[in-house]
């Protein structure tokens, strides 16, 4: 008999009340395949590597061994395989169908980029290796670098943030920098009231005060509340643009013309340059520093939550201050320029370093890919199709659902909806569920907080017209049922390999971690 | 274009139905001033598969890869070889084209994985919990201290002159602006563990909030930390222990074991590649009653409406989506794939599996460093080490490695390159030892430095 999975483990049986279906004695139902967790399953014995003899030698531990168990069940090859792939059947991915994860852009991941980036010369090289033997690599941060100053009309570049809190960290960081060398450090970082958290938790990281802009009635930044709100303690600003309600800051040359008056910074949050990149380049409108993430415009894959990349573009002002380490071109070669280069490469002012070694290497040959394989006539088309889509689902939707900014005229990347017109006792929450049950994954929900049940759709330029019309149709029909009063769909999702999950039961006794079944009972 | 599925007769459509006559007229809100014209100057044209795989495979063939010839280098990443399977599951597209498991329902896959990485991280740190990752080792190193410092409300951290000197330079940074207080120290060739343990335990005071040690240290040197940490609880500090090679542990007591109370590293010898750096996946673990205080996503047991056990991210009050400038980071997205890869591995390695592959790292190195003590001019350091050891040469390793690096062997990181100023340090050689070592690798290492230093 196999040994594959076969250690008794049961699922817990339902408690009834799912459907009229008869139980199986698995508790799976064909393809729907229930998992336990490796602990339940491997042993500390069991092994599915093979290793040599190793020779027999003293050990020079000075007596530090381990003298007691750690705790790790292994699995041989094919019951590893097993379980990681079972589990794998249990999560909604861009492979499977549209993601319209608002302000996320989850858009196709092409193998191409995966190929590239497992070539041995770049999977396969050591960070420290002599610079001689890495000039390849270095071509590749110095081609992605290039493209990106290109992008954004903007001549200094930080590559090492390796995800984009990463890089609004280390704008933040230059523009301290920047202040600090003219010997007028500043305290405030002014945060509009729809930015993303890592907005200000990422200035209160760098050590600044955070206070809000509001915003305008028609989801833009108030103009006048941030001027008045301007002083000489203001070390800049963070503006998202496109912005988190995905409309385009009309007044950001004027934002940054106000900011740059008292002596302050513009820093931008690319999340959203999906919507404009290849078209307008944010150097244009006056910005000194923005991240870009290459797992969100660029295509790298998400990874179920990363890793990411998050490389800083900077203005003439503040590229001076970008930290270490960097790469620069001197006639046919690369020169990678760390600390101990910094005083004779004339780069005294770098703020530091951020990272153990030169940034995201395997993202930057991913991106590298996908950027030559658009072009600059390919990444336009990028854009255009991804707002083109978004604008085709809020027009398709809007007579449907609340779009507060409808009116106003187009979005950009992404579509606002809000719960306003839903029955008394449903909510964002209900329709999110509703459409897993339809096959989708949901909007991003409640976020910007300047929507009440905000619903953010963000299409980008991977779908076709077909699965965008099908999209829109389950929407249309999840949002009726939820202005009808439908009282099934406070039950979504009953189709998904679990139904809703008690969050608030986690959050106050947490289990982090398996622990022993007799351990857990006696800690009871 | 490839990636592109609309067609020029679904733009019409669309258009349509939205309203507008042209692609421009969704783009009226940009300032006129800031509109191209055409696409964006200075860049190339699209480009077909076979002419992108052309252009980089011609740059992947420029590197001298790890995989080219002898290999000695580590110094925070390691040479290890990874299980086939393991870079199959995390191709698989459930897993690599998902996103962070907002929606849980259908995102078990991803947080049944991240519930099991956090199991096995604990467990391998001996802590009570660990989180679902950070960006790397050097990050997690600079968030302990922080973390430690809203717990003991002092400002003040101790840094080990064992501590990988890119970490203490990413803690240096930050803390210039943080305003918090960083005592560091360099490493020295001639001292012991011993010694570093000694001089930090008179360091540390009332004023202190956490003392930073990392074992194995940069130069390989193993030490006990159990009489640090006491030192360090007696005087109200924390102790935050530091591993750069996760390898070590299925050998070594872990830092838990010895009294740590915040353990972080580098998860990359384990299921994820050199990858010239990046990325990399920062292990995070600590004891239950700091967890409120940690940074990073949580993935935690739950059950659903039908009373079935599932997984949730949890305890999100912490975070910046949440708490926004009052989080205990500004992380958000943070190394997840990595922390899959680490799984995976750790699971087909198994309790037995990283055991004996952490003996024969261990006898490998041994063996290694006792060959290369015959080499003329060379010294090999006393003392407790893992993996890798440090050797002293008789003139500036740099040079060295740099020659026999021409002559296809990776012989090692020379201090020269970490430690940029000097102070006798410029003389030493880092020498990292793996189950992918040879011993023809070994004998070429020692025929490669006898010739460089002759």
């Amino acid at each position: 008999m196999s040994a594959i999975n076969q250690s008794g483990w049961r699922p817990e049986m339902s408690a009834g009340g799912e459907s009229d279906a008869p139980a199986t004695y698995t508790g799976n139902r064909a393809l729907m395949l229930e998992e336990p967790l490796l602990f339940e399953i491997g042993d500390l014995d069991r092994t599915g590597v093979d290793l040599p003899e190793r020779p027999k030698v003293a050990s020079r531990l000075a007596g530090l061994e381990r003298n007691r168990p750690i705790g790790l069940p292994g699995l041989s090859e094919p019951e590893a395989v097993r379980h990681y792939t079972r589990l794998s059947r249990q999560n909604y991915a861009i492979d499977l169908g549209l993601f319209p994860l608002g302000s996320c852009t989850m858009k196709h991941n092409p193998r191409l980029n995966e190929k590239m980036a497992r070539l041995p010369g770049f999977a396969d090289l050591h960070p420290l290796t002599p610079v001689d033997g890495t000039q390849g690599a270095l071509a590749v941060i110095h081609l992605v670098a290039e493209w990106l100053k290109a992008l954004t009309n903007m001549p200094g570049i930080a590559m090492s943030p390796k995800a984009g809190a990463h890089g609004e960290l280390c704008g933040l960081l230059a523009i301290r920098a920047a202040h600090e060398a003219k010997g007028d450090a500043r305290k405030i970082i002014l945060v509009p009231e729809s930015a993303h958290g890592t907005n200000p938790a990422t200035a209160a990281f760098a050590g600044y005060q955070v206070k809000g802009i509001p915003a305008t009635v028609d989801g833009r930044v108030d103009l006048d509340a941030l001027k008045a709100a301007l002083s000489p303690e203001v070390a800049g600003v963070m503006i998202t643009n496109p912005n988190t309600c995905g409309l385009f800051e009309r007044d950001m040359i004027a934002i940054g013309e106000a900011v740059h008056a008292i002596g302050g910074y513009v820093y931008c949050d690319g999340a959203n340059f999906n919507a404009i990149v290849g078209r307008v380049r944010p150097g244009d409108l006056g910005v000194d520093a923005m991240h870009i993430n290459l797992h969100k415009t660029f295509s790298t894959p998400h990874g179920g939550g990363g890793p990411g990349s998050g490389p800083v573009v900077f203005s003439e002002a503040l590229a001076p201050f970008a930290p270490l380490p960097f790469v620069e071109k001197h006639d046919d070669r690369y020169v990678l320029v760390e600390e101990e280069t910094v005083a004779e490469e004339g780069h005294s002012k770098a703020f530091g370093r951020m990272v153990a070694f030169h940034g995201q290497m395997g993202m930057f040959t991913r991106a590298a890919a996908y950027m030559l394989s658009h072009g600059a006539d390919g990444l336009k088309q990028v854009s255009e199709d991804a707002v083109l889509s978004a604008n085709y689902i809020l027009r398709s939707l809007e007579g449907v659902m609340d779009a507060p900014f409808a009116p106003s005229g187009p979005c950009m990347h992404e579509a606002i909806f809000s719960d306003k017109n839903f029955a008394e006792g449903f909510s964002t929450l209900d329709v999110a569920k509703g459409l897993i049950d339809e096959g989708f994954h949901p909007m991003t929900v409640y976020f910007p907080l300047v929507v009440h049940g905000a619903m953010l759709v963000e299409p980008t330029e991977t779908e076709s017209k077909a699965a965008l019309d099908q999209f829109i149709g389950a929407l249309r029909s999840v949002a009726e049922r939820a202005k009808a009063g439908d009282t099934a769909l406070k039950a979504a999702p009953i189709y998904a390999p679990r139904r809703r999950l008690d969050e608030t039961a986690a959050a106050r006794k947490p289990v982090l971690v398996w622990k022993e079944p007799v351990q857990a009972e006696a800690a009871e | 274009m490839r990636y592109l599925p609309l067609q020029p007769e679904d733009r019409q459509a669309m258009l349509g139905v939205i309203g507008a006559k042209s692609i421009d007229d969704l783009f009226v809100d940009v300032p006129g001033a800031a509109r191209l014209s055409g696409t964006v100057p200075g860049l190339p044209m699209h480009a077909t598969e076979l002419q992108v795989e052309r252009q980089l495979g011609r740059l992947a063939r420029m590197n001298q890869a790890a995989g080219d010839g002898p290999f000695f280098l580590g110094a925070g990443a390691y040479k290890h070889h990874v299980p086939a399977s393991v870079d199959h599951i995390i191709q698989r597209g459930e897993f690599l084209t998902s996103y962070t498991p907002y929606q849980p329902e259908i995102a078990q896959g991803t947080l049944q994985a991240l519930f099991e990485f956090q199991t096995q991280v604990a467990r391998l740190y001996g802590c009570e919990v660990a989180n679902a990752s950070m960006y790397d080792g050097s990050t997690a190193c600079w968030e302990a201290i922080v973390m430690a410092r809203r717990i003991t409300r002092r400002g003040k951290a101790i840094l080990s002159g064992g501590l990988h000197p890119h970490y203490v330079s990413v803690c240096e940074t930050m803390a210039k602006f943080t305003g918090d207080v960083l005592e560091t120290a360099l490493p020295k060739l001639d001292g012991t563990a011993e010694m570093e343990m000694a001089r930090l335990i008179a360091a540390v005071d009332t004023e202190t909030s956490c003392v930073v040690v990392q074992n194995p240290g940069i130069l390989g040197r193993v030490a006990d930390l159990s009489e640090l940490a006491e030192a360090c609880h007696a005087k109200g500090a924390l102790l935050i222990a530091v591993v750069t090679e996760p390898v070590s542990l299925g050998l070594i007591r872990s830092p838990g074991e010895m009294g740590a109370d915040i353990v972080v590293g580098e998860g990359q010898s384990i299921g994820v590649g050199l990858q010239f750096g990046g990325p990399y996946v920062g292990l995070f673990a600590c004891a239950e009653k700091h967890v409120r205080q940690m940074p990073g996503r949580l993935a935690g047991e739950t059950v659903d409406a039908d009373g079935k056990r599932g997984f949730v991210l949890t305890l999100s009050t912490r975070e910046q989506h949440i708490r926004r400038e009052k989080a205990t980071s500004n992380i958000c997205t943070n190394s997840g794939l990595c922390a899959l890869a680490f799984t995976v591995h750790m699971t087909l390695l198994g309790e037995k599996g990283l055991r004996d592959l952490a003996a024969l790292n261990h006898a490998l190195a041994v063996q290694a460093a006792d060959r290369l003590a015959r080499v003329p001019g060379v010294k090999v350091m006393d003392g407790a080490f893992f993996n890798e050891f440090t050797l002293t040469l008789p003139k500036p390793s740099r040079p060295v490695v740099r020659e026999m690096a021409r002559n296809g062997v990776l012989g090692g990181v020379s201090l020269g390159r970490l430690y940029p100023d000097g102070d006798g340090r410029e003389n030493g050689l880092l020498v990292a030892v793996t189950e992918t070592t040879t011993g023809e690798d070994v004998e070429a290492l020692c025929g490669a430095l006898e010739e460089a230093l002759a």
